[in-house]
C-alpha cells in the first residue's frame, strides 16, 4: 500500500446540488495538481447536511448524471464523496460512493443513522445493513460515515475484513465550550475515536469533516489522519477550507502488526457465538451473569 | 446563595472564534456585509457589538443608542463609549417623543396598576427600539444582530418582537456569566463588565433585585438543568434549594411561547415549521 490520500476539507452549500459538484470538480483539479492517489470528501459533500425536507429533494439514483461526472473523474484518481442516494424503491440513504478507474467500486450506505439532539437522520434516510471494505487498487478500505464510527462494531468488522485504512466521512457540529479544555469537546471526542480505533484496529485512519455553518451550527473541520499506532499524524485546521495531504503506507500498518499481532489474536468465532448466544436469549444471559460460553 | 455550584465555565477563545465565524459567515452567505444592533449601555450588547466588528468591520456595522428621557444618563456614555472601544459608528436616536405618543395613545396606562404600568411602558419602548433597529437596517441594508443571551431566553426575561427580535443571534447560546467571561476577554471597557445589569426601564432597576436571584446562581441551575441535564435530586443534593429549583423550572416552561414562533392551526398536508421543514440557510 502506498496511497496519497487527500482530504477535501470543505463548506457545502445546503441543498445547492449544481454549486457543490462544481466545487467538487474545483477540489479534484486541487488533488490532480497535489499528485494525489485518493480524493476523499466529507459526508454529504454533494448536498450539504441539515437538508430536512430537501433530503427527498436533493436525492439522486447512482446513475445521476452528477453523479456520473464525478465517477468519470475516477480515472485519474479514487474518489469518495458523500450524497443522498435514492433506491428504485424510492428508499433514501446517506451514501458514500467509491469510484476508481470510472466506476462505482463501492456504495456505502450509512447504517448507523443518529436521531438524538440537533440530528434527525432516522427520519428521512433508510440505513444500510452491512460493512464491507472496498477493494481498492491503492489498499483496503473500511468506509464509516460520522455516526458509524461511534459503533465500535462498524470498525470490529471492518478490522476482521483486515482492511489497511478506516476512512471516516464527518459532519460534525461544533458543541462545547464550557469547559476548560483547549479544544470542543466535539473535537476532543472524534479526535479520542480516530486515535482509539486506529490503536485498536491498527490501522489508518483518514477523517473527513466539513467546515462552514447551518443554521447557527459550525462543523468543527479539523480532518486528520491518524496512524496505526493511533498517533494523529496531520490535521487541518477548524475553521479554513484546506487540502490535507497524507501519504498511507504499508510499513506501519506490517510494523504495528508485528508488534501486537491483534488481529492474529483476534476471536472472532468466539465474538459469533456468544453474540448469538445474546441474541437467542438475552435474559439467560443476563440473569446468570457469568454464562458458561464454551 | 453563596453556596451554590459555581457558573458554568467558558473557553473564551473557542467561544470568540464561532461566534466571530458565525457572525461573518451567517451574514455573508445571504449576500449581506452590514448589521446594526442596539447598544444599551450594559454588557450583552458591548459584547455584540465586539464580536460584530471582529466578524464584519467596524465601518459595516452600525450602533443605535435609544435613550428614553428617563433613561439613566451613564447608559448613553457607556454605549458611546463601548461604540468608541469597538471602532464602530453610533447613531443616537431618542426614542421619548415616540414613546410619549404611544403612551398617550394608550389611555388607560395611568389608570392600570403601578407593576402593570412598567411592564407596558417597557415592552412598549422596547418594540420601539425593535422599530428604530429594523428601519435602520432597510436603510443601511444590514441584518439586525440579537443581544439576548440564554439566561434571559430561558427566564422569559425580555419582551417578545422588542429586544428579543433580530435576524441573527450571536450570544443565545451564552448564559449571562460566560457573556462576563468572554466580555473580559474581548476588553469590554470595565465599567461596563462592573456595572450591574439593568434594562434601564425605570430608575434604579436592576435585573438581579427585579428576578429575585442573581446571575451566577440561575446560571449554574438552568446549565445543569437545560445542559446537563440532571434531575431535581442531584440538583438538591449538589446545594440547590428545591423551591428554587421548581419556581425556575416553571418560569422556563411557562415562557416557552416566547421562544417559538405562533402556533398554526393545521389543516393542510404540510403545514409551515410543522411537517414543511426546511432549514433557514436553505439554499445558501
Amino acid at each position: 500500500m502506498d496511497c496519497l490520500a487527500a482530504v477535501c476539507q470543505m463548506r457545502p452549500r445546503l441543498g445547492v446540488l449544481p454549486e457543490n459538484l462544481a466545487a467538487h470538480h474545483a477540489w479534484l483539479d486541487r488533488c490532480q495538481e497535489a499528485g494525489a492517489d485518493m480524493a476523499v470528501f466529507p459526508e454529504l459533500s454533494l448536498t450539504g447536511y441539515f437538508l430536512r425536507d430537501l433530503t427527498q429533494e436533493v436525492a439522486m439514483p447512482l446513475d445521476a448524471a452528477p453523479v456520473q461526472e464525478l465517477v468519470a473523474r475516477s480515472k485519474d484518481m479514487s474518489i469518495a464523496f458523500g450524497m443522498v442516494e435514492v433506491s428504485r424503491d424510492h428508499r433514501f440513504y446517506n451514501s458514500m460512493v467509491f469510484a476508481e478507474d470510472g466506476e462505482i467500486l463501492h456504495v456505502h450506505r450509512k447504517v448507523h443513522l443518529p436521531d438524538y439532539g440537533i440530528f434527525e437522520e432516522g427520519r428521512y434516510f433508510a440505513s444500510g445493513d452491512g460493512f464491507l471494505p472496498v477493494e481498492s487498487k491503492h489498499g483496503r478500505f473500511g468506509l464509516l460515515v460520522c455516526e458509524d464510527a461511534w459503533h465500535l462494531s462498524s470498525g470490529y468488522l471492518h478490522f476482521l475484513q483486515g482492511v489497511d485504512a478506516l476512512i471516516m466521512t464527518v459532519a460534525s457540529p461544533a458543541r462545547g465550550i464550557d469547559t476548560e479544555e483547549p479544544e470542543l469537546s466535539s473535537h476532543g471526542a472524534w479526535r479520542t475515536l480516530s486515535e482509539a480505533q486506529a490503536l485498536f484496529f491498527q490501522t489508518w485512519v483518514v477523517r473527513a469533516n466539513r467546515i462552514g455553518f447551518e443554521d447557527g451550527t459550525m462543523f468543527w473541520g479539523a480532518s486528520a489522519v491518524v496512524s496505526p499506532f493511533g498517533k494523529t499524524v496531520a490535521e487541518a485546521s477548524g475553521d479554513q477550507e484546506e487540502l490535507l495531504l497524507q501519504r498511507l503506507s504499508s510499513d506501519p500498518l506490517r510494523r504495528a502488526r508485528m508488534a501486537t499481532p491483534l488481529l492474529r489474536d483476534a476471536k472472532p468465532d468466539m465474538v459469533r457465538r456468544q453474540l448469538a448466544q445474546l441474541l437467542q436469549d438475552p435474559d439467560a444471559l443476563r440473569s446468570h451473569g457469568k454464562a458458561d460460553l464454551t | 446563595m453563596s453556596s451554590f455550584p459555581p457558573p458554568p465555565g467558558c473557553n473564551v477563545a473557542l467561544s470568540e472564534g464561532v461566534l466571530v465565524q458565525f457572525l461573518a459567515e451567517e451574514t455573508h452567505r445571504i449576500g449581506m456585509k452590514r448589521a446594526v444592533l442596539g447598544l444599551s449601555g450594559g454588557i450583552d450588547s458591548a459584547l455584540v457589538i465586539e464580536l460584530a466588528a471582529r466578524a464584519l468591520g467596524g465601518e459595516n456595522v452600525l450602533a443605535v443608542a435609544m435613550p428614553y428621557r428617563e433613561s439613566h444618563p451613564a447608559s448613553l456614555e457607556l454605549a458611546k463609549e463601548s461604540a468608541e472601544h469597538a471602532g464602530v459608528p453610533l447613531e443616537v436616536v431618542d426614542i421619548s417623543p415616540m414613546a410619549d405618543a404611544a403612551f398617550a395613545a394608550a389611555d388607560d396606562l395611568q389608570d392600570t396598576s403601578q407593576e402593570q404600568v412598567r411592564l407596558r411602558r417597557g415592552n412598549i419602548m422596547s418594540r420601539l427600539r425593535m422599530v428604530t433597529l429594523y428601519d435602520r437596517s432597510a436603510r443601511i441594508h444590514g441584518l439586525v444582530f440579537g443581544t439576548s443571551n440564554k439566561t434571559e431566553l430561558l427566564l422569559g426575561y425580555g419582551t417578545q418582537h422588542g429586544d428579543m427580535a433580530s435576524a441573527i443571534n450571536p450570544i443565545g447560546d451564552l448564559y449571562k456569566s460566560q457573556v462576563v467571561a468572554l466580555s473580559r476577554h474581548l476588553g469590554v471597557p470595565q465599567d461596563i463588565v462592573d456595572r450591574p445589569p439593568s434594562a434601564d426601564l425605570w430608575e434604579g432597576q436592576t435585573d438581579e433585585e427585579e428576578l429575585g436571584f442573581t446571575y451566577d446562581a440561575v446560571d449554574a441551575l438552568l446549565h445543569r438543568l437545560v445542559d446537563r441535564r440532571m434531575t431535581a435530586e442531584r440538583l438538591q443534593a449538589d446545594g440547590f434549594p428545591a423551591d428554587f429549583v421548581e419556581m425556575i423550572s416553571k418560569r422556563v416552561r411557562l415562557n416557552q411561547y416566547k421562544r417559538r414562533p405562533p402556533l398554526i392551526a393545521k389543516v393542510a398536508a404540510r403545514t409551515v415549521n410543522l411537517d414543511y421543514r426546511y432549514a433557514r440557510d436553505w439554499g445558501t
